[in-house]
């Protein structure tokens, strides 16, 4: 007998859990009869019944396809979600793909985004205090050497000359010894500091060199994260009137971003899949796929779309510990049926593969068994009917 | 006699055949090009032999003795003068002669890794996997070695020319050797390199003096170790490359020597796929049925393409075996040789990279083997995947609001040829004679009979009367589709399962097929000329399913969204709304004929008496006769104020789209979730046609003068928008002063643009507003804005206040010219007018520069919806191929067909998408269930059980068994 932490008899707990119902819904009828106190056994099996029966009748029914189902609730409402690319996602600042392209995006499993992008949150002070936020900020955004200060080549001298803003370097927590040290590990000159002023060139004076070292310079990442080239910071408001600033970020390198300090890991997300597998599991990706699906419908009005719909794809792209695409690279090309693949994608292709591996199509999916014109095993397809005869025959016997 | 019962396939190998197999399997040998001889018959042992099956009606098979239709055809072969190469495997063909012996033919890997790449194999078998992956790998590890581990033989490079020639290509002295190593020996001044000396060369090298002398002349060719060392002590190279081309025939000869051990590490199947079948030796010739010939309206016959391509490769074919035999030259045996491998190899595929297509006469390409299979219209997805069928029909579709939502109008041409077989018992015996009396002309007649001994007569005309008297049991009737039949009806594109469903015939008169209004949002359908397929049901298994489980009134929640996808549209609602929104009265007689086509035969107590002593029913009460009577609801409406329905009564509120409507109306889900489907269908189809009744009361219309506003509110519209302009110039003017700041993240030009285009936003709200002001509740277009059965407030502001910015990509128009968008404006003129901002409204009219900005932005609309309409197309396709296997088990997993577990539980919880709508998280209000079954009185014992899950409602099969509804209200259906 379970034990159950209700004033209710025995007989009742009997009944109660006769019924094939989850734990909580039973705990939920076990406190009703407990409320009510004066319920006979003769009650609460009824009770447990209609509950039941409410309870069964919004089950998922076995021997549905579920699969086919969920896909066409995704892709029906396709043609109605928009092309246009660009669209604001919360964030007026940053532009991110939307729509129809992000969705097809998604079920590609692309190795990277379109507009790659990341929302990180913050811990602690960093998430009250706007100077402590900015913090993060410098150390995410990539600065460029024309976001510390200005630079020019004197030609005569054959001299790149930087003159840093003081202002703009302790604003991001840089001193112009870093700068000149930077400079000298990633361009490979000698380069003279003096205060704000940096000063370097080409070994031997050629004018090709001089040019070529102003591009790579511009190139450098002084501070922050390379992939980062936009940093938006935003006040959010928590519930209970608090506030916490967000940040926002063009370019995504989830990984980076988790291990600076300040950075709240447990919240922080990106919209690649990948770099969430990669750092967070598989797990961690279905549910990335999840949410990423479903904002994207959500963001076209189709929020009613539901959600179990997107589980379900999420779960078959993840199913194997790895994201795999939907398409020719992905499920549909690793059927185990021959003439499901051939009959999806590079037909010929599969043909002759299969030959030559000695393949057998055993014909136990839809499409394979949909060709060779034979009932398919879903729905109706996967139950016999026999029907009693009249006179049943030496072999079969009528049941 | 009966047909055989069609064998079952249980499974499919794949494989590759030997020539032998070929040859046992043909019919005969082909041997000649020709086809047919000057009188038109099949030459013996050509490509149109009678022994490869017969395609003219009337003739015999002469291999198996069947005619056409029922002899599928044999196949016949060719044998090749030489052997070619299957371009199918070109690319397995050069790993293999990469990763095999020149000499001995056996694979370069030791043991150890052949063991390894064994294991791979394995596990990718196991897991699925793709094999070629392994056998790449494995391959690239068998190059490395440059001797054979088993032989010793030192092993060449394969060059591989697309798509079918191979050359082995070997490092070999150079015919200049003697040159170039006087050249190296005389040193370089410059590049400060010594002189060498012969002496010191012979020292270095360790050759004999006089040897190197030699060399040096020319007379001797020094031997590989000798040049080794002779390019070790120059720092030279010696060799060059010597190609020698590989002929089908040697590689044949190679592969043939390979041991079945060593291909299987590479996952080739050596039971079924010897890789030396990969080179073709006898060529198979498809049986005639499978490339039939047409005769054209002159007479003349024309070929396929394939038989075409055929002729090709037996003329080439015999010709080189002339050649040959008559000792023909090298060169031209292997032009000829060449010749036949394009042929073969086109034969195959027509369409590989870097050879020219094969071409009809007409210039057009052939379309071989490999293009029958492929692409959209192959084989695969054309007719095998999807196929055509009979009992099929397809017409254009009209409305009828007089049928039920479950139900079809069929013409009656088309229920005449789409029959029903009926078998013929005692029980129907009289029934089966009357359809087969009245002949295959008048309507429920019937148009074949089978006799038990499997003989179909035709019923005609003439022998209907006769052939009524001799129908029997067990006979089987065809008889014509009558009402109450049940087909299903399908619109595409078939996007969900809604649109395809099941529906009961009404045969009617003309050429359409006619359906309830209400069931065009799951078709998503029209009558702008939109057309339909049927197909008539023809066993009783699938009709019973049908009938169960397609039929519309079981399709009226979506999967979706768990909300219904069927209800009032359009005027249904335009016409809820008049009806309900200020609660009209009506007298006896208006209330009787608004409820007239519904059950409701009888009116209820009048809600009141009015000062004329009259009695008067309100319209929430007319309504609340459709209602269930101890439904309860309350909810938020559509126009914004409180629904509430107490004991089926309409007590509050407005009934419009939120509350009826086609995409979650509360009433009809509620009704549908909780009293069944068969009682929402019939409550839908009552709302509509009370709708249409109520609507034809009011009266409805809507024109020009309905969007026409007065000369005041014009002015008053001109001056906004002409505010709003000078706004926008004082805009440009701060932007060309540099006064203009900049928002966060956004240039200084996309700031200017974003502020233009919210202050043309803002104006034309603006006279959007003024233009509302005037047009009053009970504007027609006003009514159906708000009860939201047609249009927006939007549409109305275009039609009556201002157009408004006209946008492509989500910007104002900005292409065109160079700096501007026509010649009727300055260069980088930036104003409103400029840019696509069109101040008329559609009432007052368009001027052509505004109307031209209006169809570059209609005609981006355009634009999108086709790039769209494919692209999801296509995702949708990779979404189902994808997720087609996955069904519900009853342990509540979802697995595949070959039962890998997808979920433990459908959705986390197994909760049915279909039963409960997404934004709700399926509440089971255990207090509330606790209330009704412990507390509250049911009706009867039955309706107890019923809410005890104990007793199941029956399955309601049709419209015409709706007796159990009937009862309860004590009123016939008259649906
Ligand atoms: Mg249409
Ligand atoms: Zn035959
Ligand atoms: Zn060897």
């Amino acid at each position: 007998m379970t034990e159950v932490d209700y004033a209710v008899d025995d007989d009742t707990i009997a009944v109660v859990e006769d019924a094939d119902l989850p734990r909580r819904l039973k705990d939920e009828v076990y406190e009703t009869l407990e409320d009510r106190g004066d319920a006979t056994v003769e009650d609460a099996d009824e009770l447990a019944k209609a509950v039941e029966a409410r309870y069964i009748d919004t089950r998922v029914e076995p021997l549905e396809p579920v699969g086919t189902v969920s896909a066409q609730s995704i892709g029906e409402p396709g043609t109605q979600l928009t092309m246009n690319t660009f669209h604001y996602a919360g964030v007026a600042e940053i532009d991110v793909t939307q729509g129809l392209p992000r969705l097809i995006e998604l079920v590609d499993a692309r190795k990277t985004p379109d507009t790659p992008m990341m929302t990180v949150y913050l811990e602690d002070e960093y998430a009250t205090e706007r100077e402590k936020a900015h913090e993060v900020v410098w150390n995410i955004e990539a600065t460029k050497i024309l976001a510390l200060g200005d630079v020019s080549t004197n030609v005569a001298d054959m001299r790149v000359q930087i003159s840093l803003n003081e202002e703009t370097l302790d604003e991001r927590l840089i001193t112009p010894d870093e700068v000149a040290e930077i400079i000298e590990d990633n361009l490979g000159v000698k380069a003279i500091q003096n205060g704000t002023e940096i000063e370097f060139g080409p070994e031997e004076p050629s004018y090709r060199d001089l040019l070529q070292l102003v591009e790579e310079l511009r190139d450098i990442t002084f501070k922050g994260i390379e992939e980062v080239s936009r940093v938006v910071i935003r006040r959010e408001e928590l519930e209970e009137g608090d506030e916490q600033f967000v940040l926002y970020t063009e370019g995504s390198a989830f990984g980076d971003v988790l291990e600076i300090e300040g950075v709240d890991a447990s919240r922080t997300t990106c919209n690649n899949i990948h770099e969430i597998h990669r750092n967070l599991g598989i797990e961690a990706a279905r549910e990335a796929i999840i949410e990423e699906t479903n904002n994207t419908l959500a963001e076209q009005g189709l929020d009613d779309v539901n959600v179990r719909h997107l589980m379900l794809v999420a779960d078959i792209m993840t199913n194997r510990g790895e994201i795999e695409s939907i398409g020719r690279h992905g499920i549909s090309g690793s059927k185990d049926s021959v003439l499901a693949r051939a009959a999806f994608e590079v037909t010929v292709n599969h043909l002759l593969n299969a030959a030559i591996h000695g393949e057998i199509d055993e014909l136990d999916g839809v499409a394979e068994n949909v060709i060779v014109g034979k009932p398919i095993k879903l729905g109706t397809g996967d139950v016999d009917l026999r029907m009693g005869s009249i006179n049943p025959g030496p072999g079969g016997q009528a049941d | 006699m009966r047909n055989s019962t069609p064998k079952d396939i249980g499974s499919i190998n794949f494989g590759l055949m030997e020539p032998e197999e070929y040859r046992e399997m043909s019919a005969t040998k082909i041997i000649t090009a020709d086809t047919y001889d000057d009188d038109g018959f099949p030459i013996d042992m050509g490509l149109m032999d009678p022994r490869l099956g017969v395609i003219d009606p009337g003739l015999e098979c002469k291999t198996c003795g069947k005619h056409s239709g029922s002899c599928n055809g044999h196949f016949g072969h060719i044998e090749l003068a030489a052997p070619v190469i299957h371009v199918g495997f070109t690319k397995l063909i050069r790993r293999l002669l990469r990763g095999t012996c020149r000499e001995c033919s056996r694979l370069l890997l030791t043991e150890d890794e052949r063991g390894e790449f064994r294991d791979q194999i394995d596990e990718s078998r196991k897991l699925g996997r793709d094999l070629n992956d392994v056998t790449k790998a494995a391959i690239r590890q068998a190059r490395k070695k440059d001797r054979c581990p088993f032989c010793g033989e030192i092993q060449y490079d394969i060059d591989h020319e697309k798509p079918t020639t191979y050359y082995e290509v070997q490092q070999v002295l150079t015919s200049e050797y003697s040159q170039r190593i006087a050249g190296a020996m005389q040193g370089d001044e410059e590049e400060g390199i010594e002189r060498t000396s012969p002496d010191e060369l012979a020292e270095e090298t360790d050759i004999e003096l006089s040897r190197i002398n030699e060399i040096l002349s020319g007379s001797f060719r020094p031997r590989e170790s000798q040049r080794k060392a002779i390019e070790k002590a120059l720092d030279i190279d010696l060799t060059e490359e010597d190609t020698n081309k590989l002929m089908p025939s040697d590689i044949r000869d190679w592969f043939e020597a390979i041991p079945d051990e060593d291909i299987e590490v590479l996952g080739i199947d050596a039971e079924r796929s010897r890789p030396e079948w990969m080179i073709l030796t006898v060529l198979p010739v498809p049986p005639v049925t499978a490339r039939p010939s047409i005769t054209l309206d002159n007479g003349q016959r024309s070929e396929d393409d394939l038989t075409h391509k055929l002729v090709d490769i037996i003329r080439i074919n015999q010709r080189f075996m002339e050649n040959r035999e008559a000792g023909a030259p090298q060169l031209i045996i292997e032009d000829l040789w060449e010749l036949l491998q394009y042929h073969v190899t086109t034969f195959m595929d027509n369409e590989i990279s870097g050879t020219p297509p094969a071409r009809h006469r007409s210039g057009r390409p052939l379309k071989t083997l490999s293009q029958r299979l492929k692409g959209k219209e192959g084989r695969f997805r054309g007719s095998l995947s999807g196929k055509r069928v009979n009992f099929s029909a397809r017409t254009v579709i009209s409305p009828d609001p007089t049928l039920s939502l479950n139900e079809v109008g069929v013409p009656d041409r088309v229920a005449k040829e789409m029959t029903q077989t009926m078998n013929v018992t005692e029980r129907n015996l009289e029934e089966a004679r009357r359809y087969v009396s009245n002949g295959p002309e008048a309507h429920p007649g019937a148009n074949y009979v089978r006799r038990p001994d499997g003989r179909r007569l035709k019923v005609t005309e003439k022998n209907c009367e006769q052939l009524a008297e001799k129908v029997q049991a067990s006979w089987e009737v065809n008889r014509h589709m009558v009402d109450g039949d049940i087909v299903i009806f399908n619109r595409q594109p078939s996007l969900h399962r809604m649109s395809i469903m099941a529906h009961e015939v009404v045969v009617m008169p003309y050429k359409t097929f006619r359906l309830n209004t209400v069931v065009c949002p799951p078709y998503n359908a029209d009558f702008d000329g939109d057309e339909m397929n049927m197909h008539a049901l023809q066993n009783e298994e699938a009709r019973a399913e049908a009938r169960v489980l397609m039929r519309v009134q079981e399709q009226i929640l979506s999967p979706r969204f768990g909300e219904n996808i069927i209800g009032a549209i359009q005027d249904h609602i335009s016409g809820m709304y008049l009806l309900t929104h200020d609660n009209p009265r009506f007298n006896e007689t208006q209330a009787l004929d608004l409820l007239r086509a519904t059950r409701i035969d009888e009116l209820p107590e009048p809600s009141g008496i009015d000062d004329a002593g009259e009695p008067f029913w309100t319209g929430y009460d007319v309504f609340s006769e459709l209602l269930p009577d101890d439904l309860n609801l309350e909810f938020i409406g559509t126009v914004g104020d409180e629904v509430v329905i107490e004991d089926g009564q309409l007590i509050e509120g407005t009934i419009a789209e939120d509350e009826v409507g086609e995409f979650g109306g509360e009433i009809v889900d509620t009704i549908t979730k909780v009293y069944g489907n068969t009682r929402s269908r019939i409550f839908i189809n009552e709302v509509s046609t009370l709708a249409m009744r109520a609507i034809m009361h009011f009266g409805f219309s809507i024109g020009i003068d309905d969007e026409t506003i007065p000369e005041a509110a014009q002015e008053r519209i001109d001056e906004t928008i002409e505010d709003a302009n000078d706004r926008v110039e004082e805009l440009i003017e701060a932007y060309e002063r540099g006064e203009l700041e900049s928002l966060p993240g956004r240039t200084l030009d996309e700031t200017l643009e974003m502020k233009i285009m919210q202050t043309l936003s803002r104006a034309r709200d603006n006279a959007g507003n003024i233009a509302d002001e005037h047009f009053s509740d009970e504007n027609p277009a006003v009514v159906m804005a708000n009860s939201g059965a047609r249009g927006s407030m939007l549409n109305l502001t275009q039609m009556a206040g201002a157009v408004g910015q006209q946008a492509v990509r989500g910007e104002r128009i900005n292409r065109g010219y160079e700096d501007r968008t026509l010649s009727h404006y300055q260069p980088n003129d930036l104003s409103a007018e400029a840019h696509g901002f069109v101040e008329n409204s559609y009432t007052s009219g368009l001027t052509p520069r505004e109307f031209f900005f209006h169809a570059m932005g209609g005609r981006e609309g355009l634009v999108d919806t086709a790039v769209r309409t494919s692209k999801s197309g296509y995702l949708q396709r990779r979404l189902i191929n994808a997720l087609s296997e996955l069904e519900a088990q009853y342990d509540g997993t979802v697995r595949d067909t070959s039962d890998t577990i997808i979920q433990f539980e459908f959705g986390e919880d197994g909760t049915s998408p279909v039963k409960v709508s997404s934004d709700d998280d399926n509440d089971i209000e255990v207090a509330q269930i606790a209330d009704r079954v412990l507390d509250s009185e049911f009706a009867s014992e039955a309706e107890k059980e019923e809410f005890l899950g104990m007793k199941r409602q029956p399955t309601n099969l049709s419209e015409h068994a709706d007796t159990r509804f009937a009862e309860e209200t004590e009123v016939p259906s008259d649906d």
